[in-house]
């Protein structure tokens, strides 16, 4: 199973709940997979800035030690980085300019740390767990947003892993949550990671999550990459895919794995069922529908 | 009398409990459920001529394993809504997901916004009209019942289908494996009029075309046709 959640606002003025509305959708869908949980918020952004949500199970040791080898750094700007641990997460501002740079060093000399997403408006936030402590760890009913995505995952192709937890980001502002499986991913990751594309796990999810950013980096929108799918994964799915400025929604054609959508003047909603959108403002009055199969959705700011 | 059920304050066991112990000679006819939201199961296995009404939508298997009970829902319904049912009449007011009356030996089903893929899917004698439109792979392995669509219908209409009888007024993407199209005698006509004015709904009968199987994928013998 698994179970998929989104939203999408439209409406301003709604923009301080994104989080509280988001979270609440994502605990209706605990009992589709209680073996982790994750949320992608797409907040507040600030010119030349860049978000790096990072995630380490000993964050007590391992973000200090960042915070002052950072500062401590001859070659960067970014010299008053102040690392606020959020139960295993953080998220650092950096420039634009030095987010690479950051990354490279995260990578090199900080093996324990694990990077969760990087862009300008994205932050994941995702653990081993029920929705619920997941959503309380990381008090993501107090996050303020454009859009989100979230995920309730009950594993099948991999391990139980905060890594193997969704959302999945493999690209700026990107992520993509996964219902179903895919059964070519092992030859997709090795074409995706011999194209250059940075693939962590072995997760058959986080191959699709991949192939979008490398289509996307080819210059497809995220439209065309989602059309560019439909050929070239094999398996089952109900994708949500995040970008920095909407959502997209796209069902394999055999659609088995649950799909119900509904939009108002103020938002576009997701969920694996209606049960996740019951609590929604005015739901009595929105249209509510079922994807189609094979059609390519997408919502932008 | 009317007796109103409140499914999140009293929950679904207790909701399913109290509608299955009816009996055929229950002074409560008439129930209402209050506050689905979407819930699964619900006003399942039931065995007695009442009427069930759910004021709202309501997730997987509503109404499945039904037998003699009237059950209306006002909304949508989620996945294989009316599965397995054996008797008694399942109405969606809005559309439902998929597979819906997946299965089912008899009574009917009706749904008067559009079915999602798989509606019908292996069933074995239930009547199924559909006001809007079916999905694909509908009807797939059908064996007995009758399944109208005064809509269009998705890929793959009535693949691998033994006698079970399709009646689609618009459009059919595409018929699959051993589904032909076949003469609307009268008796189709017939038959299809009582369907379409037990579900309530004004077509004129003549408008629509029949498919149903070719023979050739299953062994198919006259001297049993009596079975179906």
């Amino acid at each position: 199973m698994c179970g998929i959640v989104g939203l999408f606002l439209k409406d301003d003025a709604m923009k301080p709940q994104l989080g509280e509305m988001l979270s609440a959708m994502l605990i209706t869908m605990t009992d589709r997979g209680p073996d982790s949980a994750g949320i992608a918020i797409y907040g507040d952004e600030s010119k030349g800035m860049t978000k790096l949500t990072i995630q380490s199970e000993q964050p007590d040791v391992d973000f200090p030690a960042l915070e002052k080898h950072l500062n401590d750094h001859a070659n960067l700007n970014s010299k008053t980085l102040n690392i606020i641990a959020k139960d295993t997460h953080a998220v650092m501002s950096v420039a634009d300019a030095e987010g690479d740079m950051i990354l490279g060093i995260i990578k090199n000399q900080f093996p324990t740390i694990r990077i969760m997403s990087q862009g300008q408006s994205i932050e994941i936030y995702k653990e081993v767990g029920l929705p619920k402590d997941v959503v309380s760890r990381f008090a993501l009913a107090q996050a303020g947003g454009s859009h989100g995505i979230g995920h309730t995952r009950m594993a099948t192709e991999s391990a139980v892993t905060t890594l193997g937890a969704h959302p999945f980001s493999t690209g700026q502002d990107q992520c993509l949550v996964h219902n179903g499986s895919l059964s070519n991913h092992n030859m997709m990751r090795r074409n995706l990671r011999a194209e250059g594309i940075d693939i962590q796990t072995e997760n058959d999810s986080e191959v699709a999550a991949a192939y979008l950013t490398a289509r996307m980096s080819d210059g497809e929108t995220l439209g065309e990459a989602l059309t560019s799918g439909l050929n070239d994964l094999d398996g089952f799915f109900t994708f949500v895919v995040g970008t920095k400025t909407g959502f997209g929604v796209l069902r394999d054609p055999i659609a088995c794995k649950p799909a119900v959508m509904a939009e108002t003047d103020a938002y576009v909603a997701f969920g694996s069922e209606y049960r996740a959108l019951v609590n929604l403002p005015a739901i009595e009055a929105a249209r509510v529908w079922e994807p189609e199969p094979a059609e390519v959705y997408f919502w932008s700011h | 009398m009317m007796t109103t059920i409140d499914l999140t304050e009293q929950g679904l066991r207790y909701l399913n409990e109290t509608l299955q112990q009816q009996s055929a000679g229950t002074n409560q006819q008439d129930w209402t459920i209050i506050n689905p939201r979407g819930s699964h199961a619900i006003a399942v296995g039931l065995d007695a001529p009442i009427q069930v009404t759910v004021n709202g939508s309501t997730g997987y298997y509503c109404g499945g394993m039904n037998k003699q009970a009237t059950i209306m829902v006002k909304g949508s319904a989620g996945p294989g809504v009316a599965e397995n049912m054996t008797s008694g009449m399942v109405v969606v007011e809005g559309d439902a997901s998929q597979y819906a009356g997946a299965t089912g030996h008899g009574g009917t089903l009706v749904i008067r916004g559009n079915a999602a893929s798989r509606c019908g899917i292996s069933m074995k004698g239930i009547d199924i009209i559909v006001a809007g439109n079916i999905g694909h792979m509908s009807a797939f392995m059908a064996q007995k019942g009758n399944l109208v669509v005064l809509g269009d219908a998705g890929e793959a209409l009535g693949d691998s289908l033994y006698e079970a009888r399709l009646y689609v007024r618009g459009s059919v993407k595409s018929l699959g494996a051993d589904c032909i199209e076949k003469d609307m005698k009268d008796e189709h006509i017939k038959q299809l009029a009582e369907l379409l004015e037990r579900a309530d709904m004004d077509a004129d009968p003549a408008s629509f075309r029949r498919y149903g199987s070719a023979r050739q994928l299953y062994h198919f013998d006259v001297d049993n046709v009596s079975a179906y």
